[in-house]
């Protein structure tokens, strides 16, 4: 029964978390321009940076 | 080094928004916001690529045709979006996606419970997994139940009913009961069944949601085709810029060349031809001078001229039209979906059979606890979860289809309408024809004249211009070394060659036979060069396969016949033309009065009206934006094919409609009898429930090709 006790919290908690997670990125407009951000990572940004 | 800057930075100074559909891909994103940010005066461009949309935070001094201009320097085309509600859209769906992912959560957690209380879990354990349960579970019904709450009351107010009432009764009825069973240490709960039910339900919510965003942008938007101010010349002879809001009668606008009309008006100064493509629907640019009448909207070509505003605003005869547009699409929106028909019929019948079977079991002697407990769960069983599902899966998974075929379908009241149609009206000017000149002898150029042509038409805007250029590059003809270029306006394009004066002008008087044409002065005799306005690809394919699927076309033009008369033999169509914007309307009505179901296919302005008006519509992609907006449905590229594609699809995802509504009645048929025989334990429920929903979803993605 302790075992229950510790790890039915703990699962809650955990889905809570993942729950929380996706309101606040849904907040935060990640889900606002889902085919841009794909597109975004093939900008070069670095273009005028000093080369290593 | 980050390229956009934090939003906070930029508090203070104004955003401004710009439609900008001409990006497609990473590259583009880069240009626009790198050139933007580089650009004087604007702080950052943050570029939304899915809305194809682009917010500019800008100084004061920036005005709305600087930044048009701006963006117009780095090749792509931006319509301000004058309406800042469209940025409101997708709220809802947000809102039903957040109530989707706690019922998801909650379902998930609770399901995890009732599996061990199904395989055996007794006494104190049972009640404490009932107790953990109803924690979660009643929670997420407060949260998540809101919509249907929320829209049950509301026709319960009105002294109505709808799909929302049974399921709200059904929810609160089940958790209130459950929660009663918890407490005297019942065998059964019913809370995994509530909320999964909410899940599923919501599900359905949030498809159905999206779908319908799509199509929110309105008739407002008709009024981005004016110009969003004019530069007004004062009585101390000095110009300024005035928003189109603020224009008024009695004011005289400078127009320059290639500028729209933001008001209706009459020349005061100068000649010039001007676009009127938006109000006729004919591609040929029309010469006017003083004294003639300018409409807001139309397009100066060739030279400057001053306009004395007669009409602005509401009284312009594009205002005109928005309206007439409105008013036709009213019998639109009286359309009523096929998921509310079903919910017609299904709400009062699922009240009768719940308040049935618990008054039978009353009668048979049952207690009020055992009666309620099976009324409850015939209240689960019939819970139209598969039912909400079958319309706006099927729909979502043909939209993504067409989607892939570049066609770009609003919302889907649209593909009921489309699967139903049998009658299809054309347009002609770009929609049965390319909506722009192609010329037709260019091979009768001789080397030395095709390079002179192509260095005088790259130097002028003007669309014959454009068109013959693009021509002449395609077939990579050499430029000649043309110098002394010079554009006179209302006639053409003059330079020197080899010391000859070379021109590319208006034909000289009695040469105009064609109604498009332009005259080169080259190194020879003077050529004439012809343009047409070819039909799209495919077209006589497309009508030919309409035909075969029992929809017969015609075509309604505003054209001259003249112009029409070719298209219409080359089709095998009979045709009406010279036609107003109220004709054409005019003309849908004459169908519907007959009893048939109306496509109209269209592009211009003049046909806004007309697509507003058919029980369907599509426009291709470079229509305007008044026939994008009222449009059900808008196609890309050339081909006209994708107005067949749609009419399949459309068909197809019907049927898969009335199969979905055939399984979620079958399984209704066969879990019914046994909910009202009392024998629907919650691990019953809860598995027919979630196995109907996955039927129909599984059996909506078969759309997924339904488009090759």
């Amino acid at each position: 029964m302790t075992g229950i006790a510790l790890l039915i919290p703990i699962a809650l908690g955990l889905g809570l978390l993942g729950l929380f997670a996706f309101f606040w990125s849904l907040k935060s407009g990640q889900f606002d321009d889902l085919d841009g951000a794909g597109l975004r990572i093939l900008i070069d940004d670095e273009e005028d940076a000093p080369r290593p | 080094m980050t390229l956009i800057k934090d939003q906070t930075d930029a508090g203070g100074l104004p955003e401004a928004l710009f439609s900008v559909p001409g990006m497609h891909c990473a590259g583009c994103i880069s240009k626009i916001e790198r050139g933007l940010a580089a650009t004087p005066g604007i702080d950052s461009a943050r570029v939304n690529f899915t809305a194809k949309r682009v917010s500019i935070s800008h100084d004061q001094g920036l005005t709305v045709p600087d930044l048009v201009a701006a963006i117009g320097r780095l090749g792509f085309e931006a319509q301000p979006v004058l309406d800042p509600t469209t940025l409101v859209t997708g709220e809802e769906s947000k809102g039903l996606l957040k109530a989707l992912a706690v019922a998801g959560f909650a379902a998930m957690n609770i399901m995890l419970l009732s599996v061990s209380v199904w395989s055996g879990a007794e006494g104190g354990t049972k009640d404490l997994f009932h107790w953990l349960s109803a924690m979660i579970a009643l929670p997420t019904i407060a949260y998540s139940g809101q919509t249907f709450f929320r829209s049950a009351w509301a026709a319960l107010r009105h002294g109505r009913t709808n799909m929302d009432v049974p399921i709200s009764i059904g929810v609160i009825l089940t958790g209130a009961l459950s929660l009663f069973e918890t407490a005297v240490h019942g065998p059964h709960a019913y809370f995994d069944g509530a909320v999964m039910l909410l899940f599923f339900l919501l599900g359905g919510r949030y498809l159905d949601s999206v779908m319908r965003d799509r199509a929110r942008e309105g008739v407002a938007a008709l009024l981005k085709h004016t110009a969003p101010g004019a530069l007004v010349l004062g009585k101390d002879g000095r110009t300024s810029w005035v928003d189109a809001k603020d224009l008024t009668r009695g004011m005289t606008m400078i127009l320059a060349a290639g500028e729209r009309l933001a008001a209706d008006g009459i020349i005061l100064k100068g000649d010039s031809r001007f676009d009127l493509s938006l109000m006729t629907g004919e591609s040929a640019p029309v010469t006017l001078g003083v004294d003639e009448m300018v409409h807001a909207g139309t397009l100066n070509i060739d030279a400057p001229v001053e306009v004395r505003i007669t009409a602005a605003g509401a009284d312009t005869a594009i205002a005109d039209i928005a309206r007439m547009m409105e008013q036709a699409g009213q019998s639109k929106s009286r359309y009523v979906r096929i998921a509310d028909r079903a919910a017609r019929l299904y709400a009062p019948a699922v009240h009768t059979l719940a308040a049935l079977s618990f008054a039978g079991w009353m009668v048979a002697g049952a207690g009020w606890h055992e009666s309620l407990l099976i009324a409850v769960a015939v209240l689960i069983i019939t819970c139209p979860c598969a039912l909400g599902l079958a319309v706006p899966a099927a729909q979502i998974v043909a939209a993504g289809a067409l989607m892939k075929k570049g066609v770009l379908v609003k919302d889907g009241s649209a593909l009921e309408r489309l699967a139903e149609v049998n009658v299809a009206l054309f347009d002609k000017t770009g929609t049965l024809t390319l909506g722009r000149p192609d010329p037709t002898n260019v091979d009768a150029l001789g080397a030395e004249d095709a390079g002179i042509a192509l260095a005088l038409a790259r130097a002028s805007r003007h669309p014959l211009s454009q068109s013959l250029r693009r021509a002449l590059e395609d077939k990579q003809t050499p430029a000649a070394d043309v110098s002394a270029l010079r554009e006179l306006a209302g006639f053409g394009v003059e330079g020197l060659w080899q010391g000859h004066p070379v021109a590319l002008g208006r034909p000289a008087a009695g040469a105009a036979t064609a109604a498009m044409a332009v005259e080169l002065t080259g190194a020879g005799a003077p050529v004439l060069l012809t343009f047409e306005d070819k039909l799209r690809p495919d077209a006589a394919t497309v009508i030919a396969q309409l035909k075969a699927a029992g929809i017969p076309s015609a075509i309604i033009s505003g054209d001259r016949a003249a112009a029409v008369a070719p298209v219409a033999r080359m089709l095998g169509l009979t045709a009406q033309t010279g036609m107003h914007p109220q004709d054409k309307l005019t003309a849908i009505a004459r169908h519907t009065a007959a009893g048939a179901k109306v496509l109209m296919v269209g592009d211009g302005l003049n046909d806004g009206p007309a697509l507003a008006a058919g029980h369907a519509s599509l426009a291709p992609a470079s229509a305007s934006d008044a026939g994008q907006n009222a449009a059900d449905a808008v196609f890309m590229g050339d081909s006209l094919m994708p107005v067949m594609t749609c009419i399949r699809v459309a068909r197809a995802t019907q049927a898969i409609v009335r199969q979905n509504f055939i399984l979620a009645i079958g399984y209704n048929a066969i879990a019914v009898p046994l909910a009202i025989a009392g024998l629907v334990t919650p691990l019953i429920a809860a598995a027919a429930m979630s196995g109907s929903s996955l039927i129909v979803v599984a059996n909506a993605l078969r759309l997924k090709g339904s488009a090759k």
